[in-house]
């Protein structure tokens, strides 16, 4: 009754022989052979729990529910005996019966489970009126601007429940009351609002009834796949379009970076994109106005100036927001039509020490793991990553990890959510970073428990590190970070002792002014403990935006061509003078901060500045204004006007994520298709036709693509890593780089033979502990972190032209801990205003313990306060990236 | 068995209530002049964890909070080889109606409580001990916590007890008002800080009890037995009260004592401890005293409220596990509740369904939806609006909540009232809406 082969088990169902798998339930057992057995309460995805008690079946002549009975080989399933029938036909007319829409001619009947299960069971109207209806109305709970909850309709399967609580592990509703009262909520009475849900409506799109269901709903024409435009998770959605606007998101369920989930953003995020706001033609600064022209006008306006400011006086900033085609596009354009390497995008604001470093030590700056396969870790390393805030379908893995049993060591100087959830959290001093990974590996080598074998085999300058560990004993590690050394050697043998362990961060290793020195804490970390090469292992930069790795990939950094190949390299650059047909320059170009500085202080006077907000976003702001107001020729191109186009000579309108085609590279290094759903708004046009335009009206060949497939074909061509990417292959799943051939499957983690080094060894490094560029002194006597809403995003341009989010944050908040706040006679709500060497900004404080004593944290979503204009321009001498994460500051009621 | 000789009272026998009435009983200091620990000691010195679970084999001892499950086969089930603890939890969630007797044992002997514990804690090798008790028990609650300090004190309790190589520790849990949790799953669920909803199994709590490790839960009452079981051996423990059916291979007979309560319309309610024999009248009228004057007794239910009733003329099985099937009913807690003529059967079953309803966890549908319907129906047939179809509906219902959900509440809500609309059908059709000969 075994197969051998396929180890499939025979049973028999409802008198025929089928073969199944023998981990399967009967429920599941049956739906795989055509069988329906009605059910409520079963989710793929979720544990069973058995209480519809629907799916009763026999199973060898006992009434069992099928979801939670395991095939056994040889077993009798019947599923139509008469004791069957009445069993679930009673279940069902007791639900119609207290159910308000509970007829069997229901309206919803095509999304309505139960309605679905009523007619297939020929529910009889004349039965359940015996049972003399019940009247209770409850009230509908609206309190949450993307969905609503009607009791009056729920079965209480309990799949919400079990979803927040399974699979987004927030756990904010349960069961609450009982027997015939019995609600789903956060407590007796309470509004859904007011619970720990973070609105990421996994339970909406499970409800069998349609009891949860989304506030705005629209049935789309036609649905897209492509991939969302927020953060670098890179989730597959459906987009669901209705008269060229997006009306609805879906995840898709076969993509493996997020298995068809997605965080509040990726569902309700997408009303931006048919905002009235939208830029819907270009405008040209004249008479200190922007006013409306035509794309000719501005098109020839932009080749003229850009044509008088070729070489050093040139620079672009590219995005992590557009395509990888059109980041390729951008950088050919800059450095083989202007002549200069002054083309650089926010990847330097956020993970370039990531670049810097981890090419240093493992050759590659990327993510080394896939996003799933983080859930099967048996040690979660959290360090500078608020993961549930920043990255949540990340997150979703580090639950699955510790619902698996996995250790969670939880590293940050705020109290973030995920601290709730560790096994050890480790709250240190901002910027402490270098100190407390070193005291960790000093206790890992001081008691034996680093991989020898790894280091001996895989490794080179074990000896010059270890020794560099010596400085690291317990007063000075204990003085730099504040943190008891007890906790830091638990945190330590936790780590060695789990593996395989992964290694999560994000900007709070990166925003310093030691950021590549954290990055290579972190890979000395992982090299010590033999935690590369391997599955759920490795060093994990959490990448920010939907294709800030793809930015990078395709070359938007100064000193490297597509694939990291280094413009000083002399058979590099023959390679891509031989490929486009030009001569290029050899030294780097100038990074971003260098670039705006170089407005005041230097060459440039032309910027390209391409879907990004540096009046926002950028460190001491307001010299980032200064360099955007001073600047010659200023041409900005995106989607909303914003803090930055104020300062531009030329806008130009470009298209959104939903009307292109084209691809994302996302933080697991996965590329994957982006795709035209509506056609661009208005006259706006596609990014990569931008600057194609912009280079063809300049007389230069070499931008008439046809299409983004052709500029991929390009990009293969001479990028090793994407060597074997085509539009066609990643038609329906993304392909993970490197990638070098048109037959390789991709790489689902990096290093495992080799480190793509020249003698292809991982390279450890002795470091030196380096405090911030600016510490606390009586003047400035707190410390100012930065931190991300789930809420918004960036300088919050997309997220704040949706209602539901502007809702749920609609402000600055200063987080300031409830002793600081004491003393400076504060209360949550209060005005403060916040005060650095730099500027000023005010906004509401709101006391809460998650700031650690003696810091505030703010984030840079809101141009009403611009935390950016207190923050510290001081960079990392190698990565070029300035230190949001720590500056002093002064905080206190603003009268 | 003890024979009852002609003209006498079926006698008490004291083994688990023999310190109740002794004063300050429920002191280390008194219950150690009355042995408390001797056997906890002798099972660590003299006896082997595999030995313990023998003589509780032995002894047929069958679980006092209903079930009737046997104890040493439940022991015998927690894994062996396990990599994580192993618990015991002591269901002290008494929230059966009418039904008291885990309460005496709690608030007279609570180190007799603890002993039990303690040694099955050794036979299973568990390291720590939860008691779960009924939150509206504060006095038993307090009990228990002074009894736990002073057994820490004395070293019978904790770290490296009486000097051995065995180590545990014990945590009183209240609970918070749900009938629910003291259904094992229920409770553990609770005691893991969620909601009450019991579990489906298997697995079994032996297996993956609390917070996912192997968990033995007995009843109190059962766990009081072990240290008699542990002085004077299995044997001797089945050898007390009905021996099992010799024609019936399964049978496990009811061996040893049992705590017997009577409450309701009775002169006096109480607990008392007998050999399982006695009978049902003997109980109600020997120890209770009877109906109050000029009352007849009309129905008594034998265990709690979750079981079906029984008639004057059937009160004289014996208070038993497998005697009182064989009339239809159950032993659940022993604890009798006696209604006598003054009592409206129609009221009472809204009563009990009401209790049901209310207590219902809300999980499966069919108990959820169901109790409702079955109060919902009661109710308006009291209130003279019910119809001979509502009997029907009635009849209809039971079968698909019966047997049809996770745990047995929704039989409990079944078992009483249906044996009340079987035996007393009249009172019901008496008070059904009066259909005019003739109307439609």
């Amino acid at each position: 009754m075994i197969d051998i082969t396929t180890r499939k088990v025979e049973v028999s169902i409802d008198g025929s022989t089928v073969l199944v798998d023998p981990s399967s339930t009967v429920l599941e057992a049956a739906l795989e052979h055509g069988v329906f057995i009605p059910h409520l309460c079963h989710d793929p995805d979720l544990k069973p729990t058995g209480v519809c008690r629907l799916c009763m079946v026999e199973v060898d002549g006992r009434l069992l529910t099928a979801c939670n009975t395991p095939v056994v080989a040889g077993a009798l399933i019947r599923t139509d005996t008469d004791a069957v029938k009445e069993t679930r036909l009673g279940a069902v007319e007791l639900l119609l019966v207290n159910h308000h829409r509970g007829t069997v001619d229901c309206a919803e009947g095509e999304t309505c489970e139960l309605a679905k299960i009523a007619r297939l069971l020929e529910v009889d109207e004349t039965r359940l009126k015996r049972l003399r209806r019940s009247d209770q109305t409850l009230d509908v709970d609206t309190s949450n601007p993307f969905f609503h909850f009607d009791p009056n309709i729920c079965v209480l399967c309990g799949i919400c429940v079990r979803t927040c609580d399974e699979i987004v592990g927030v756990g904010a509703i349960d069961f609450v009351k009982r027997g015939i009262y019995t609600t789903i909520g956060s407590a007796p009475d309470a509004q859904w609002i007011d619970s720990d849900c973070v609105s990421c409506g996994e339970c909406v799109v499970r409800c069998p009834t349609g009891s949860l269901a989304p506030t705005h709903h629209e049935v789309p024409e036609r649905e897209v796949i492509s991939t969302c435009t927020y953060c670098g998770c890179g989730c597959g959605i459906h987009l669901g379009v209705r008269d060229d606007r997006i009306v609805s998101v879906r995840g898709v369920r076969e993509n493996p970076a997020n298995e068809g989930r997605l965080c509040v953003k990726g569902r309700f995020g997408f009303e931006f994109v048919n905002s009235p706001d939208r830029l819907t033609t270009p405008l040209i600064r004249r008479q200190g106005k922007l006013e409306e022209a035509t794309w000719d006008e501005a098109l020839d306006l932009v080749a003229e100036r850009f044509s008088a400011n070729r070489g050093e006086a040139f620079a672009s900033i590219a995005s992590a927001k557009l395509t990888n085609e059109e980041n390729y596009l951008i950088q050919k354009f800059t450095r083989a039509v202007m002549g200069t390497n002054n083309v650089d995008h926010c990847a330097r604001l956020c993970h370039s020490p990531s670049v810097a470093g981890l090419v240093q030590s493992f050759g590659s700056g990327a993510m080394t793991s896939s996003t799933k396969d983080i859930g099967d870790a048996r040690c979660i390393l959290a360090v500078g990553t608020n993961t549930t805030a920043a990255h949540p379908i990340v997150a979703l893995q580090v639950m699955r990890s510790l619902r698996q049993g996995g250790k969670l060591i939880v590293i940050n100087p705020r109290e973030i959510e995920l601290a709730h959830y560790a096994d050890l959290f480790i709250q240190n001093r901002p910027g402490s970073d270098v100190a407390l990974l070193m005291g960790m590996m000093r206790v890992i080598v001081d008691e034996g428990l680093h991989d020898l074998e790894f280091i001996e085999a895989r490794c080179e300058d074990y000896e010059v590190f270890r020794e560099s560990l010596a400085q690291y004993d317990e007063a000075l590690v204990e003085e730099k970070t504040g943190v008891p050394f007890a906790q830091i050697a638990r945190a330590a043998r936790m780590y060695a002792e789990n593996s395989p362990a992964s290694i999560l961060y994000a900007m709070g290793i990166t925003q310093h002014t030691h950021g590549t020195d954290n990055v290579l804490a972190t890979s000395n970390l992982a090299l010590l403990t033999g935690n590369v090469g391997r599955a759920s292992s490795g060093v994990n930069p959490l990448r920010g935006q939907s294709n800030v790795q793809g930015a990078c990939d395709m070359g938007g950094l100064p000193n490297v061509y597509p694939g990291y190949q280094r413009v000083d390299d002399p058979k590099v650059q023959a390679k891509f003078e031989r490929a486009w047909g030009v001569e290029l320059h050899s030294t780097p170009g100038l990074t971003h901060l260098e670039i705006l500085g170089g407005v005041t202080a230097g060459p440039i006077k032309a910027i390209y500045l391409v879907g990004e907000n540096p009046a926002l976003s950028e460190a001491d702001a307001s010299h980032a204004r200064e360099a955007l107001e001073k600047v010659d020729f200023l041409v900005v191109q995106d989607i909303f006007l914003t803090e930055s186009t104020e300062h531009a000579d030329v806008v130009l309108p470009a298209a959104s994520f939903a009307e292109k085609d084209g691809t994302f590279t996302n933080t697991e290094r996965r590329v994957q298709r982006v795709r035209k759903a509506i056609e661009p708004v208005g006259d706006s046009r596609e990014d990569g036709w931008i600057t194609s335009a912009i280079a063809k009206r300049m007389g230069v060949e070499g931008f008439d693509h046809e299409s983004a497939e052709e500029v991929m074909n390009e990009i293969a061509s001479l990028t090793p890593q994407y060597g074997g990417i085509t539009h066609d292959r990643i038609e329906d799943i993304g392909l993970q780089w490197p990638c070098p051939d048109p037959s390789h499957p991709g790489t689902r983690y990096l290093h495992a033979e080799r480190f793509p080094r020249p003698n292809g060894r991982g390279r450890f490094f002795p470091l030196q502990y380096r405090p911030p560029a600016e510490e606390p002194d009586a003047e400035f006597p707190l410390v100012l972190t930065t931190e991300r809403s789930l809420y918004h995003y960036h300088t919050a341009t997309m997220t704040r032209r949706v209602p539901g989010l502007e809702k749920l944050r609609s402000e600055e908040l200063v987080e300031i801990h409830p002793r600081d706040a004491e003393a400076l006679s504060i209360a949550s709500g209060d005005r403060v205003r916040v005060t650095s060497r730099r500027g000023e900004v005010t906004a509401r404080a709101l006391v809460t313990e998650v700031s650690p004593p003696g810091t505030v944290s703010m984030t840079f979503h809101f141009h009403e306060a611009p935390t950016n204009v207190l923050t510290n321009a001081a960079y990392d001498p190698v990565a070029k990236i300035p230190e949001t994460k720590v500056c002093a500051v002064r905080v206190e009621p603003a009268s | 068995m003890t024979d009852k000789p002609p003209g006498t009272k079926y006698p008490e026998t004291k083994i688990l209530s023999r310190n109740f009435g002794v004063p300050e009983s429920w002191t280390l200091k008194v219950a150690r002049e009355r042995g408390a620990y001797a056997n906890l000691e002798k099972a660590l010195r003299e006896m082997t964890p595999d030995q313990v679970i023998d003589e509780m084999k032995k002894s047929r001892l069958r679980g006092r909070g209903g079930a009737g499950f046997p104890t040493g086969v439940k022991w015998g089930f927690v894994p062996k080889d396990s990599d994580k603890p192993v618990y015991i939890c002591c269901n002290a969630d008494e929230s059966e109606p009418g039904t008291f007797k885990d309460r005496y044992l709690m608030e007279l002997d609570p180190h007799l409580v603890l002993e039990g514990c303690l040694i099955a804690a050794y036979a299973v090798s568990a390291e720590r001990i939860w008691i779960y008790v009924r939150g509206e028990y504060p006095g038993s609650i307090a009990r228990l916590e002074q009894a736990i300090e002073e057994a820490t004190a004395a070293n019978v309790l904790g770290d490296k007890i009486l000097g051995t190589d065995f180590s545990c520790d014990c945590v009183v849990h209240s609970g918070a008002g749900a009938y629910v949790c003291g259904e094992e799953t229920g409770l553990l669920e609770s005691l893991e800080g969620k909601r009450g909803h019991p579990r489906i199994k298997p697995p079994f709590p032996a297996v993956e009890g609390a917070f996912g490790c192997p968990t033995v839960i007995n009843n109190v009452e059962t766990l009081s037995h072990v240290p008699w079981i542990v002085e004077h051996g299995g044997q001797a423990f089945a050898d007390q009260g009905i021996g099992p059916d010799p024609d019936d291979p399964k049978s496990m007979g009811s061996s040893g004592t049992k705590l017997m309560g009577v409450s309701g319309q009775v002169k006096h309610p109480g607990v008392w401890e007998f050999e399982f024999g006695i009978t049902v009248r003997e109980l109600i009228y020997d120890y209770a005293g009877g109906p109050l004057d000029g009352r007849k007794i009309k129905a008594v239910i034998p265990g709690g409220v979750s079981m079906p009733v029984l008639l004057d003329e059937e009160l004289d099985v014996k208070m038993g596990f497998d005697d009182l099937v064989k009339a239809e009913s159950g032993l659940g807690t022993a604890c009798a509740i006696v209604m006598d003529d003054s009592v409206d059967m129609v009221e009472a079953c809204e009563n009990i369904a009401h209790f049901f309803a209310d207590e219902s966890c809300g999980q499966c549908t069919p108990c959820r939806e169901g109790c409702h319907w079955i109060e919902k129906i009661f109710r308006r047939i009291n209130a003279g609006e019910g119809t001979e179809a509502d009997l029907d509906l009635l009849e209809h219902l039971f079968p698909q909540i019966e047997g049809r959900t996770i745990c047995a509440l929704a039989e409990a809500a079944v078992w009483p009232v249906r044996s009340i609309l079987v035996k007393f059908r009249h009172e019901f059709e008496a008070k059904l809406v009066k259909t005019p000969v003739g109307a439609s």
